[in-house]
């Protein structure tokens, strides 16, 4: 309606940033587009029944990846056992327990830096500690418990804001009929963050899946088939880092893509986890 | 009915109780701080010997790393170099590529095309470092090897489009969120002065965005400063001082690909990599806390 009165150049500005902004989102979703596509296209024609259920053999040369399948399932599970009561019990602390603003802010500065600390370092850092310090050896659980530092913050930011959403009313009739503390926490306040729980379950997973420069030094690249205590106690590589090292090291691309295609599928998975239960919860929310 | 014959008793149990469980909680709430001590203190006591034992100028100033040779010389010089350039030109590339989108995206998309592409970038946001790695070291390598015709394409032009890649999520998710954030009434106001709504955008929305923007770039050097995978497998890794179409290591890729093999004064000088890297996040870190705080009070 105004733009037969606009000046030329004024006409010519807005050209140019609605052009970069076309620009700048074809890229984004080309970019993501072939990605997939690539990945899918070379990575699925090399997934085959053999390759998901058997272990690599030197002595016939064959590669299988059933062992990091399982080196990845236990880290998984490891990590996400110990780190769901730390998280949660942080987060509790925090908006429950915490005396003063101070404390809360320390602990909350904390977490961020954790956040922000890249994952060589935790690698490096899990390393001097669990792996030679607690004599652990490079092993599964060192890299699960380098793993629960990285993935604490994630737990404790999810728990905390959906701790925020459970009304103040229902604490003060809890105290108000005479509940203690811990009554309440356990009765009222819990039941009420199951949401932030699952939410930061599914984000942790997502990270644990996709980590490899924390693993690398912590969690060996091993290629055994164990089970679930034995593995957590042996070196083994996880899908990430078998992928690293058959295309860097061994140049076998073909099963490095296999992986990656395993991955990016895992990776939409989550992605569609995240979402629906966003979507699960806000509406139960809003009943 | 017991605590009617001894109420006393009965409550000191219960605040007793009621004590442990506190006691509990607050060592779980300081278990972060305690990671960042562990952290801290580990790289500090790791990474101070080989810098004492090399000189602190001669490290960090270093031109040339040869940790294995029989006369050896450990210069972190080009990896630092090799850092900042590889974050400014992911910054450089990456930056204007998620503004233009995030704008696009909180102001002028339908609703369907948002929501279509927000889960488009958490999808990039999702996918491990090592599958960027992977198609880097296939596709871009190769490709940048035959447009420049030069003899390796595992260079730091290489690494410097895979990390804009990977920090595009970050800074279009954090400046989306900044955009969105606006009040109304600015735009409003704006419109009704006769600006047109593009304009409005980008001359009211975005300085009032200005802290959560800012807030992005400074999240996206941090993501770009910290990879190691990809950047490992797309850059040739050989110590040299950084140049476009050099083969080049990063701090982090120098810590990551020595480790294995080394020992000595070579090993704890890759600690003392790893405290300069840390010290570089923790700066970033502070400006990060500085800016949303800043966005906050606001």
């Amino acid at each position: 309606m105004l733009s037969n009165q606009i000046s030329k150049k004024r006409k010519i500005y807005i050209g140019m940033l609605k052009t970069l902004m076309g620009i700048s989102v074809v890229l984004t979703c080309a970019l993501v587009v072939f990605l997939l596509v690539f990945v899918f296209f070379k990575g699925i024609p090399n997934i085959t029944l053999k390759l998901l259920t058997t272990a690599p053999s030197y002595l016939t040369e064959k590669i299988g990846i059933l062992p990091d399948i399982l080196n990845t399932l236990y880290i998984v599970i490891a990590t996400i056992v110990i780190v769901l009561p730390l998280g949660v019990g942080a987060a509790v602390y925090l908006t429950e327990y915490a005396p003063n603003k101070k404390i809360v802010e320390i602990i909350e500065y904390a977490a961020e830096t954790l956040s922000g600390i890249p994952s060589v370092i935790y690698g490096l850092v899990g390393m001097l500690f669990f792996c030679q310090f607690l004599n652990m050896k490079t092993s599964l659980l060192a890299g699960s418990l380098t793993l629960v530092i990285m993935n604490l913050p994630t737990i404790m930011r999810t728990t905390q804001e959906s701790l925020k959403t459970v009304p103040q009313s229902l604490r003060e009739g809890a105290f108000g009929l005479g509940a203690g503390k811990w009554h309440v926490v356990r009765t009222v306040v819990l039941p009420g963050c199951i949401d932030g729980v699952i939410t930061g379950c599914i984000l942790s997973v997502g990270r644990i899946l996709g980590e490899s420069a924390a693993l690398l030094f912590t969690a060996g690249f091993a290629h055994t088939l164990n089970g679930i205590i034995a593995g957590l106690n042996n070196a083994g590589a996880t899908l990430t880092v078998a992928l690293y090292v058959y295309a860097k090291e061994q140049g076998e691309f073909g099963v490095a893509f296999a992986i990656a295609a395993i991955l990016m599928l895992l990776t939409l998975l989550i992605n569609l986890a995240a979402t629906l239960t966003g979507k699960y919860f806000e509406k139960r929310r809003n009943i | 009915m017991k605590n009617t014959k001894n109420p006393l008793t009965q409550n000191k149990k219960i605040i007793d109780a009621e004590g442990i469980i506190h006691a509990i909680f607050l060592i779980l709430g300081l278990i972060t701080v305690g990671c960042v001590l562990l952290i801290t203190v580990y790289l500090v006591i790791s990474g101070l010997p080989a810098i004492s034992k090399i000189g602190l100028k001669n490290f960090l100033f270093g031109k040339v790393w040869a940790s294995t040779s029989r006369n050896p010389s450990y210069g972190i010089l080009p990896f630092i170099l090799t850092s900042v350039y590889g974050t400014g030109g992911a910054i450089l590339i990456g930056v204007p590529i998620g503004f233009f989108t995030a704008v696009y995206l909180a102001k002028l998309a339908p609703k369907k095309l948002k929501s279509a592409v927000e889960s488009a970038v958490s999808l990039l946001a999702g996918i491990p470092s090592v599958v960027y790695g992977l198609v880097g070291m296939l596709v871009l390598v190769p490709a940048i090897r035959k447009i420049f015709n030069i003899p390796d394409g595992a260079s730091l032009l290489a690494a410097i489009i895979v990390l804009a890649v990977m920090i595009l999520p970050s800074i279009i998710k954090v400046s989306l969120t900044a955009l969105e954030a606006v009040p109304k009434e600015y735009e409003d106001a704006s419109l009704a002065l006769g600006a047109t709504d593009i304009e409005t955008y980008f001359k009211v929305s975005v300085p009032a965005a200005k802290s959560g923007i800012a807030a992005a770039v400074v999240l996206g050097v941090g993501r770009a400063i910290g990879e190691a995978m990809a950047v490992m497998m797309v850059s040739g890794n050989a110590p040299n001082m950084p140049s476009i179409f050099e083969s080049v290591r990063f701090l982090t890729t120098a810590v990551a690909s020595e480790m294995s093999y080394s020992a000595g004064l070579q090993r704890e000088a890759l600690f003392s990599i790893a405290l300069v890297l840390f010290l570089f996040i923790m700066l970033i870190n502070a400006a990060l806390n500085f800016l949303l705080k800043r966005d906050k009070e606001k």
